[in-house]
């Protein structure tokens, strides 16, 4: 089961900024999509329908839950939303992320520190 | 566990994916409409910015699932739906599938319960027989067990056992029942405890007849007695002797042989009551075997020349009596060697044959599978083109053939149990309690699916290569797989081998039967036509020894005297049957009657006057006996011809010679009678004597009746007849043939099994070639059709459309015969002397083969032959 993001996103980013978005709110597929879109200044190109892959497999492991509602603009929507576990699990991919991202960053630049 | 909700949500979290989805892109569509969209332009940019809805609705719900397990199942339903839409197919393949492992199934069967399967005792690895060391068989005198029982160090205890027969009264009608004699420590030894009431045990041996008592067979006990408990403590009659029941054996346990079922067990020391030899005897070998099982850490070479030591030390001590004493220890199940080697042999040839048969099956098969896959080329290069891995591919094909091959293993499961079944129950001879115990259990259950998996995977395999090499783009293109040359060749390899092993089969069967023609053609030294045996026993029915001659004149009398019996004789064992004894003897000039003195080791034969008459048996030279020949008379006998060369050096000049018998009694030649067979079909000449009965008794009676009468009136007057005489006595009548069938059982079973896997495999072959005939002409009935056309005449026809069938027979034809000569040594296992060399044998293959050729190729050569090219090659 890979992701198929036709991007060289590694696995688990987009579960990450999935996951990071429900954090700030709760939202539905849609609204989850435009929002990504938003906040990366249009840099990642997802296609929108990976997304659903993705909720589905966080989902299974109980980081999110779903429920069926009514949007504010009275669409019928399954809006998404993070759970404990979700928020546990979403410190330690940030935090293991960014110590990746450093040591790259290192081995690329040598001379240069690492922005935190 | 969490996945067990996860399975009763599932269809939920489906229909919710789905809707969410839809929505998505509804919404999507509305904000583009809001942007200015046209509705259509909105939907399809709004699909399109989504991506593949249906891949990804998959993926998502791929998630929920165990794909591998999923994937699997798919793929079984797939083939059962494909199996479905072509039942002939199906059906020969599961019924070709079923034959072939039905037949291993119940050669294996077999196998294990013969040869596989240890003995019902407890620790039955440690347990052993007593075996000579030259010759096959086991049998000791009572004191030479005693002696091997106390002085041995290697076995925990010996018990010995024989076998006899007897008159049971038990207040009903009297009848004979099978008794096994043991002795007191048998049940002990063995680890046997009873299942009702006691067992006897050492301590109530105190010398001969000392210990009347019975232990019932559980299954004695359940037809004869149904099942009453009351039955211990009741006393009955054992040749009018008075025995105690007092017990009843465990369950399953009939005695150590496996085929052989005694009735009831009963101390041995009660032997010269029931079988009428002395205990004390010590040249007298009537113990039937003497086993024991191996003491701890004593290893079998350990206990064997510790046997041989206590051998040795006999043999000094008692030089009259004892020959040469070794010993090897044997396995109790098949009566040591004597049995067991042959038996042992038999099975293993049957079984690479059951395995050729499997082989066979399988190409056939497999190339039914190539051909299958052949056609269904432009799916599997669609699937391809649509995205499908090859490995997904493969994996439906071998779904398909796992499939078949366990449909058609169960199928033959099935068969072969209800075969085994009647089996066990058949009881081959009427005479003798001999049961095949060959009832499947679970070691052939799972060796059946074992191999029908292995099947599977084997004939699944053939169109591995071609699918591998399918090019999607070609296949589309020009509706079928090129005819590339090389494809041809694997499916014709395995019609080649089909046909191969087929034949080898069939010279197989024709070897065996030539082997059973040969051994019947033979001279037996006696009539077996117009004679009828009357068996009975004086001791059983009470008469002391020195009533037995009387009653025996009186019955030979009576007998004599009825209307249509052309002469009367009498013998204590007949050749050919079963309990035919021999004995030294030795010249007449020998004077140290040492077992290194003797001249030969003849049959002997304890007749009256008649016998050689009613028997059938030509005397060469001399008188035959007269009622004059007594006991108060010189001692004389009739020699066959062998014997008389043996002893004497040549035939002629024998009548009136002397030779001296184990005893040093001197006997004289009065008559000379031919040659014939004694102990086996296939034995070499053997010497024979036959001494008059008066001067040599016996308790044993057969009466030999020689008559033209028919045999069912005529038993029914015997019958009579001896009741008038005495109408406690048993008498068991049959025709003279009956005896031998113990003898021809062995050749007729062997005749039998190979001319059924003969038989199967000429059906494979018939099904190989015509499927490979029907399937070339069809396909090539466009070129057949344009041949004709142009003018080939009906010769042409056929040997362009199944030219390449009928070489492919006969090179396979070929092959299998030689292989067959190369195998003489395998078949040599199942049918003694087995000689494929023999002409009549491979005029016999090439015609059977040629045959089946025929038959397979009729109808496919009918078609070609039948083919109108204006109709052909108007439709497409």
């Amino acid at each position: 089961m890979t992701v198929s993001t036709p991007r060289d996103l590694f696995p688990g980013a987009l579960e990450m900024m999935i996951l990071e978005s429900l954090r700030r709110q709760p939202a539905h597929g849609y609204a989850l999509v435009q929002h990504i879109q938003q906040r990366s200044n249009n840099l990642l190109q997802v296609e929108e329908g990976s997304l659903y892959p993705a909720l589905q497999r966080l989902l299974k492991s109980k980081l999110v839950k779903a429920e069926w509602g009514v949007s504010s603009t009275n669409r019928k929507v399954r809006t998404y939303q993070i759970t404990a576990a979700g928020l546990r699990h979403l410190e330690e991919q940030i935090s293991s992320f960014e110590r990746m991202f450093e040591g790259i960053a290192l081995v690329l630049n040598p001379g240069k520190a690492a922005t935190s | 566990m969490n996945w067990i909700p996860d399975i009763f949500r599932r269809r939920k979290l489906y229909d919710d994916l789905s809707e969410e989805i839809r929505l998505h892109i509804e919404e999507r569509t509305e904000q583009l409409m809001a942007d200015g969209m046209s509705r259509h332009e909105a939907e399809q940019a709004a699909r399109r910015a989504f991506g593949n809805r249906t891949l990804l609705e998959e993926r998502s719900r791929e998630v929920w699932q165990w794909p591998r397990l999923e994937s699997i199942w798919a793929d079984v339903r797939f083939a059962l739906r494909q199996l479905r839409r072509s039942p002939g197919f199906t059906l020969a393949a599961i019924v070709t599938l079923a034959l072939a492992i039905g037949a291993n199934a119940v050669v294996f069967s077999v196998m294990n319960a013969f040869i596989l399967r240890p003995l019902n005792v407890p620790h039955a690895e440690s347990f052993f027989a007593l075996q000579h060391g030259v010759g096959d068989v086991a049998n000791q005198s009572y004191p030479d067990y005693l002696d091997l029982r106390d002085c041995n160090r290697g076995f925990d205890d010996l018990v010995a056992y024989n076998i006899v027969q007897s008159g049971l009264d038990a207040g009903g009608d009297p009848s004979t029942i099978w008794i096994e004699e043991a002795s007191g420590n048998y049940f002990d030894a063995l680890g046997l405890q009873p299942f009702l009431g006691h067992v006897f045990h050492a301590g109530d041996e105190h010398g001969p007849n000392s210990a009347p008592y019975i232990v019932l067979t559980y299954a004695y006990w359940h037809t004869h007695f149904q099942d009453d408990r009351g039955v211990v403590g009741r006393v009955v009659r054992l040749n009018k002797h008075p025995f105690t029941i007092i017990g009843v054996a465990p369950k399953d346990f009939r005695g150590t042989l496996l085929f052989f079922n005694p009735d009831v067990f009963v101390p041995i020391v009660n032997h010269p009551l029931l079988g009428a030899n002395e205990l004390s005897a010590r040249g007298d070998r009537w113990v039937f075997e003497i086993m024991g099982h191996l003491r701890a850490g004593v290893t079998s070479a350990q206990a064997v020349a510790d046997l041989n030591s206590i051998g040795a030390s006999l043999e000094r001590a008692y030089p009259k009596d004892e020959g040469k004493m070794t010993f090897v220890l044997t396995r109790p199940n098949l009566y040591g060697d004597f049995l067991g080697r042959p038996v042992r042999a038999f099975m293993t040839g049957l079984m690479l044959l059951a395995g050729l048969i499997l082989l066979a099956a399988c190409a056939n098969l497999g190339s039914l599978f190539a051909a299958r896959a052949a056609d269904r080329s432009r799916e599997v290069a669609l699937r391809l083109a649509l995205g499908a891995g090859r490995k997904r591919i493969l994996r439906g094909v071998f779904t398909e053939a796992v499939l078949i091959s366990l449909a058609g293993g169960a199928v033959g499961l099935t068969c072969s149990a209800v075969l085994l079944r009647a089996l066990s129950a058949w009881q081959p001879f009427p005479r003798w309690p001999l049961h095949l115990a060959v009832n499947p259990d679970a070691r052939v259950y799972g060796v059946a699916v074992l191999l029908a998996l292995i099947s599977g995977l084997l004939f699944g395999a053939v169109p591995v290569r071609q699918v591998l090499r399918t090019s999607p783009y070609e296949v589309v293109k020009s509706g079928s797989n090129r005819v590339a040359g090389r494809r041809m060749i694997a499916r014709d390899l395995l019609l080649v081998v089909q046909i191969a092993i087929c034949s080898v089969l069939v010279t197989s069967s024709m070897v065996a039967v030539r082997g059973l023609a040969r051994s019947l053609r033979a001279d037996f030294g006696f009539d077996v036509q117009n004679n009828l045996l009357a068996e009975t026993d004086l001791i059983m029915a009470g008469y002391s020894p020195d009533r037995v001659p009387a009653m025996q004149k009186r019955m030979i009398d009576a007998l004599q005297a009825m209307p249509g019996v052309e002469s009367v004789g009498l013998t204590d064992s007949l050749p050919l049957g079963a309990g035919a004894g021999k004995s030294i003897v030795f010249t007449d000039n020998t004077t140290n009657l040492k077992p290194s003195s003797v001249v030969a080791d003849a049959f002997v034969f304890n007749i009256s006057p008649e016998y050689l008459r009613a028997a059938g048996t030509a005397l060469l030279s001399g008188r035959a006996f007269t009622w004059q020949d007594d006991k108060s008379s010189p001692r004389v006998a009739v020699v066959n011809a062998e014997f008389a060369r043996r002893v004497f050096g040549s035939m002629n000049n024998a009548i009136g010679r002397y030779y001296k018998m184990r005893d040093g009694t001197r006997v004289e030649v009065v008559g000379l009678a031919e040659d014939g067979k004694y102990g086996g079909l296939n034995e070499d000449p053997q010497p024979a004597m036959f001494l008059p009965i008066l001067q040599s008794p016996s308790n044993s009676t057969i009466l030999v009746v020689r008559s033209r009468r028919d045999p069912q009136l005529l038993a029914a007057a015997m019958r009579s007849e001896l009741r008038q005489l005495d109408a406690g006595l048993p008498v068991f009548i049959e025709t003279r043939d009956k005896p031998m069938a113990v003898l021809m059982f062995g050749p007729r079973m062997a005749t039998v099994a190979l001319g059924i896997l003969g038989a199967m495999g000429g059906m494979l072959s018939i099904t190989g070639i015509f499927g490979m005939a029907a399937y070339s002409v069809s396909k090539r009935l466009k070129e057949l059709g344009i041949r004709v056309a142009l003018g080939a005449g009906r010769k042409e026809v056929l040997r362009a459309a199944l030219g390449r069938a009928v070489k492919l027979l006969a090179l396979g034809s070929v092959a299998g015969l030689l292989l067959g000569i190369l195998a003489s040594r395998v078949l040599a296992f199942i049918v003694y002397q087995a000689t494929p060399r023999d002409p009549f044998v491979l005029t016999g293959v090439v015609l059977a083969m040629a045959l089946l050729g025929l038959l397979a190729t009729w109808i496919p050569a009918q078609r070609a032959l039948s083919i109108d090219p204006l109709v052909l090659l108007r439709e497409e």
